[in-house]
């Protein structure tokens, strides 16, 4: 494996902020929407180098960040039964429902596994004839098409023991309730590239005419997302809107066809309530009624579920680009990633992870940390 | 876990009417679903997520991306898993 030519990259990368040096004239606030980009972000410091008055703020592009608190203790209500094996990927296991975690579950006798991929669950269903099988099953556009592969699969199968507990999440009707607040800064977004890999970038022009705010399809490499600031801060600057796509090494207008195909077959758009933001109209996937039989939320009885969130956490206003996690009096302290308030500071690619991680502790001296 | 991770597709085969792959990312294999990448071969780089190939990139944008994953720490995360290992 190649290593990185740090020198040549770093060149470029001060070459591009310069450019935009020449380029801004006012300040601007950008948003990245994919909790990867975040990583990226932080990681190279990109937030630090860029021209003052370019501001860049979180979005709510983290799947495990998102997922509604009742939806967390439907999982944990289901994991507790003896009859269940719930699986999951493994960011879940520690996002704090309302009252305790999946790890406690885990740790009180539930079966709860993690998994890289849908299919590891399935697998375990046909290994396990005996056992409740439930896919927690979270993700953007990105996810969605494993996870309704799995189900496609189960139902081809018959697989009588295997069923999903849907929270899938779609970013355009993000940036449509970002948009519509009263509260909103956001003047640009880098638009997420995995999301687009699959989705293409076609329903974002609908944004775009009935909000005039560009969008500019990034990657996730330093040079990507500066080259896509670059890209927002021109348009801005000329006055423009337009959906343009940064990272066509690998996200086409159409996106993925297969995928958008699988995906459709098995999911059908419903209402979502998101952790932090509320209920956005038309911004979640649920299994259509054919797919029924594989719906846990039906099998378990766990429809009602209801839960409000901790007052003390911040995460509303920083999944809405509205406050930094530095801004948060229990950063660094009370909410850390082993003793997590919200979820935010759970997830790798959670805007509080992130800016722990990287040591963006402000106030919050360095000397806690150690 | 919305990580999309570049890696090598080493072998495939069908199963249960499934394109199943091998793919290496770096000092890790996994089997990895390609029916959503049909014009992508053995040799070929693949971006994947959570078992799925979803595009294929050619071999300098996959070691790019592999190499910034790999330095933020967030593949071994990524790769986690307490159901037997496929």
């Amino acid at each position: 494996m190649k290593y990185l030519d740090e020198y040549r990259d770093e060149k470029i990368a001060r070459g591009i902020v310069a450019e935009l040096g020449r380029r801004a004239t006012r300040p601007w606030v950008l948003m990245e929407i994919c909790g990867g980009q975040t990583h990226t972000l932080m990681r190279y410091g990109i937030d630090e180098i860029l021209p003052a008055g370019i501001e860049l703020v979180h979005g709510p592009g983290c799947p495990v960040c998102v997922t509604s608190l009742e939806t967390i203790d439907k999982a944990i209500e289901i994991a507790s039964r003896p009859d269940v094996t719930l699986v999951s990927y493994g960011d879940m296991l520690r996002v704090p429902g309302s009252r305790i975690d999946l790890f406690h579950v885990k740790a009180s006798g539930g079966d709860v596994r993690v998994v890289y991929s849908p299919t590891e669950a399935l697998k375990f269903a046909r290994a396990n004839p005996g056992r409740k099988v439930v896919f927690f099953a979270v993700g953007f556009e990105t996810t969605a098409p494993a996870n309704a592969m799995a189900v496609w699969q189960a139902k081809r199968e018959g697989l009588k023991n295997f069923s999903m507990l849907a929270s899938h999440v779609l970013v355009p009707p993000a940036i449509r309730a970002l948009l519509s607040s009263r509260r909103n800064r956001v003047q640009g977004f880098i638009g997420p590239g995995h999301v687009c890999t699959v989705m293409g970038y076609r329903e974002y022009e609908d944004l775009i005419r009935e909000f005039h705010v560009p969008i500019v399809v990034g990657g996730f490499e330093p040079l990507d997302l500066l080259e896509a600031i670059l890209m927002l801060v021109t348009q801005l600057e000329e006055g423009r809107a337009g959906v343009e796509n940064q990272y066509v090494r690998s996200v086409t207008y159409e996106g993925n066809r297969l995928a958008q195909k699988v995906m459709a077959e098995v999911f059908e758009v419903c209402d979502r309530k998101w952790r932090g933001m509320g209920g956005i109209p038309e911004s979640g996937l649920s299994l259509r009624e054919e797919y029924a039989e594989f719906d846990a939320d039906r099998i378990f009885g766990t429809e009602g579920v209801t839960a409000d969130e901790p007052a003390e956490c911040i995460s509303a206003e920083v999944l809405q680009g509205l406050k930094k996690p530095t801004e948060c009096s229990a950063f660094g302290t009370r909410c850390t990633p082993e003793n997590p308030l919200g979820a935010p500071m759970v997830s790798s690619e959670g805007a509080c992870a992130a800016y722990y991680q990287y040591r963006r502790h402000g106030m919050v001296a360095a000397k806690d940390i150690h | 876990m919305c990580l999309a991770i570049p890696g090598k597709i080493l072998s495939s085969t069908v199963v249960n009417g499934i394109r199943l792959g091998r793919v290496q990312f770096g000092g890790i294999t996994r089997e990895t679903c390609l029916d959503f990448v049909p014009e992508a071969s053995v040799g070929d780089y693949v971006i994947v997520h959570v078992g799925f190939a979803i595009s294929r990139v050619d071999r300098e944008e996959a070691e790019r991306s592999y190499e910034l994953l790999e330095s933020m720490g967030l593949l071994k995360a990524e790769f986690e898993t307490d159901v037997e290992a496929s």
